[in-house]
């Protein structure tokens, strides 16, 4: 059998566990997992990869949508990373739902950050545009596998 | 009931309209509540049908 070239599968879990760090790191006050938000945002807004963190600016704004959205909800934000083939992946536990909200201006994304490491953004999700009246958004969460799993490392 | 920008309303009196988005990216449904030509709900489910992926690739030693 020969040598074969590769990223360990298991190093891309553990990446997603935080538990590599090449360049200066952070002082973790806990094992536990991080705590993480889920912010919503206009159609005119520009996150995308080049941001880095939560922002106010082009935050949706309205009646019962507090600035800085909603905690992820469950016992733990994410399903514990784990890997099939070679790709790592991981996923909210629970839908993100925003109740009883108006955001009448067009919106149509959503930014996960870490709010326990400084808002520090983790991706940006985008979907058709949509506005809320006097009701309920709803973001369900793709199946939790190495094709769809919210997040995934390949 | 169905919860409007005027309260709780019977949703006998109002016009009710429904629609889906279905897409490689989301699977989206919505209804909306309408009062004599007046939006006065509107809620929307959307389901994401894949996340994001980041690739890892190993470079060769000594290209």
């Amino acid at each position: 059998m020969a040598n074969s070239q590769a990223i360990a599968t298991s190093f891309k879990v553990e990446v997603l566990n935080g538990i590599h760090a090449f360049g200066t790191s952070v002082v973790r006050a806990a094992t536990t997992a991080d705590s993480f938000k889920a912010a919503l945002y206009l159609t005119t807004a520009t996150i995308g990869a080049a941001s880095t963190a939560y922002t106010a600016t082009g935050e949706v704004s309205g009646t019962g949508y507090t600035a800085g959205g909603v905690d992820l909800t469950g016992a733990v934000d994410w399903i514990a990373p784990a890997s099939s083939g070679t790709t790592a992946f991981s996923t909210c536990t629970a839908s993100i739902v925003y109740t009883t909200v108006t955001l009448t201006t067009a919106f149509d994304a959503v930014m996960i950050y870490n709010s326990t490491q400084s808002n520090k953004m983790v991706g940006c999700y985008t979907f058709g545009s949509q506005t809320i009246t006097a009701g309920i958004l709803t973001l369900t969460m793709p199946t939790n596998d190495s094709s769809t799993g919210l997040m995934r490392i390949s | 009931m169905v919860t409007t920008i005027y309260g709780d309303m019977d949703e006998a009196m109002l016009e009710k309209k429904t629609g889906v988005v279905d897409n490689d990216n989301e699977h989206t449904t919505w209804v909306e509540y309408w009062l004599k030509g007046e939006l006065v709900h509107r809620s929307a489910h959307v389901a994401l049908k894949k996340g994001l992926s980041a690739l890892c690739e190993t470079a060769s030693l000594g290209g």
